[in-house]
């Protein structure tokens, strides 16, 4: 029997960081996130992990620290959220063109103006050209599945790249729920320990990380690292699959629910997938033919996955939690349409933005979007992509 | 310097994972101006050598005697002229 504890997201990932045991955690407090890193502050005075733990001034520094630490020869995490990533940014992109496999939890909040403490994509989003892998999280299970999954997918030799767990901040960092928790020994055999590629500190074999690198090489060695990230799929999908002969829980690029069957779909990240769990269940029962797909991994954009999944239904509602200013939608909208542009058949696609600085969605929003979809799709055309879902005109 | 190598070539991260490759890197081809030796003129006192910030001047330690430049690693920059005291030893001639 699996041992099941009530933790709230940060407390979920704060115990994986636990139980994975890394090298060095760098981090700088921020809201929602700040939660985890104090508990996994606890682990390291009680002694109960052999991290060293950097307090640093800002962001920047702390992610500055992960990456050294990391050329180093270390495994290393870090957790932080909406205006400290963004204060991460620069480095972000260093982390990742270095293919150190860093492991970060990001607890998704409003990036600012005006400040907002609470949950939109906004955060993550802006740094989904970093170089980095994002894996959403539905539930507090989800961040703690993720988390260690996250580490084997980063460390892996095809891999090594740096790997973003992100969860809905306070919706799902804040609050408690039921997590089945794994072993100590079943962690770290899942992990298996780490192996260094190139480490600094391996004084015989003397390195160079981040040299100047202009027209004659910059080209080149941006096309090895988008063949990396790019090749990460199957890794994943492994990874997956392995975590569920371990736990019982399968993971895959993306879920669909109730989708065999549905002529209409709604696409969203995060806790909202919970949501629209219930929107569907609920339509279902009127004899809709309704369906979610939920996207898990969101870089690399598993294209494939999405034409196989969407191909089939008729109209599609992508949700966004962020928006991408003078952009033609959504960032979720824009990847699953282009996606789709080469598909065998392809639905109407409306974009609905929704929960901006953690304006709740119910249920019914959810429904309402597609019911809309479905008007669309019976119209033959759409005369608006974008659309609102709990905003006061 | 070798044929550049293609992208499927790179040493993952572009890390340099061979130490002490600096001189592998001719940096003769940044000049625009070059100087040039009249040794007639030269008394040999060695201040192009201890100034040259590339390590670009050859001398000959045992005799004492200047050489030349090394032009595959000299840039340019006209220091060894400006402080010769030797006038008309060293002279910066465009490339």
């Amino acid at each position: 029997m699996a041992k099941v504890v009530g933790f709230n997201g940060n407390a979920a990932v704060a115990y994986a960081m636990k139980q994975i045991n890394p090298d060095v955690v760098a981090a700088y407090p921020i809201t929602p996130q700040t939660d985890c890193v104090e508990r996994f502050a606890e682990y390291v005075s009680e002694g109960l992990v052999d991290s060293e733990f950097i307090t640093v001034e800002s962001e920047h520094s702390a992610m500055s620290a992960c990456i050294g630490a990391a050329a180093a020869g270390g495994r290393v995490m870090t957790a932080t959220a909406a205006n400290g990533l963004a204060l991460m940014w620069e480095m972000l992109y260093i982390a990742a063109s270095m293919r150190l496999p860093i492991v970060m939890m990001v607890a998704n909040r409003a990036l600012s103006g005006n400040i907002n403490i609470h949950c939109d994509h906004s955060d993550t989003m802006g740094a989904r050209d970093a170089g980095w892998i994002h894996l959403f999280s539905e539930n507090a299970q989800e961040a703690y599945d993720n988390t260690i999954q996250a580490i084997k997918i980063a460390e892996d030799l095809g891999v090594r790249l740096p790997v973003m767990v992100t969860q809905d901040g306070f919706i799902i960092s804040h609050a408690v729920e039921r997590v089945e928790i794994l072993e100590d020994e079943e962690v770290k055999n899942f992990i298996g320990a780490y192996q260094a590629c190139y480490p600094l500190l391996d004084l015989n074999n003397p390195v160079t990380y981040g040299p100047i690198d202009l027209f004659d090489y910059y080209f080149e060695h941006k096309r090895s690292q988008i063949e990396a990230i790019d090749n990460c799929l199957p890794v994943i999908e492994r990874v997956g699959k392995e975590f569920g002969e371990l736990s019982g829980r399968n993971y895959e690029l993306l879920e669909g629910y109730r989708l065999e069957d549905a002529e209409y779909a709604v696409v969203a990240l995060g806790s909202t997938c919970g949501t629209a769990r219930e929107a569907i269940d609920s339509l279902r029962e009127k004899g809709k033919k309704v369906g979610l797909l939920k996207m898990r991994c969101f870089r690399p954009f598993p294209r494939e996955s999405v034409i196989e999944a969407l191909s089939p239904v008729k109209g599609v509602a992508v949700l966004d939690r962020s928006v991408s200013f003078g952009g033609f939608g959504g960032p979720l909208f824009t990847e699953v349409r282009s996606a789709l542009y080469d598909a065998p058949s392809r639905p109407l696609i409306i974009n609905f933005f929704y929960g901006l600085g953690g304006r709740d969605i119910y249920p019914e929003d959810i429904e309402k979007a597609l019911e809309r979809t479905e008007e669309v799709v019976k119209a033959g055309k759409i005369e608006q992509h974008i659309d609102y879902l709990g905003l006061r005109e | 310097m070798d044929k550049l190598k293609g992208w499927k070539e790179l040493v993952p991260g572009g890390l340099i994972v061979e130490a002490g490759n600096a001189k592998e890197y001719k940096t003769g081809d940044w000049r625009t101006e070059k100087p040039e030796l009249n040794l007639e003129k030269c008394i040999h006192c060695f201040f192009c050598w201890a100034y040259c910030p590339d390590g670009a001047v050859i001398v000959d330690a045992e005799t004492g005697k200047m050489l030349a430049f090394n032009y595959d690693y000299c840039k340019g920059c006209g220091i060894c002229a400006s402080i010769c005291p030797a006038k008309g030893a060293i002279t910066m001639v465009a490339e």
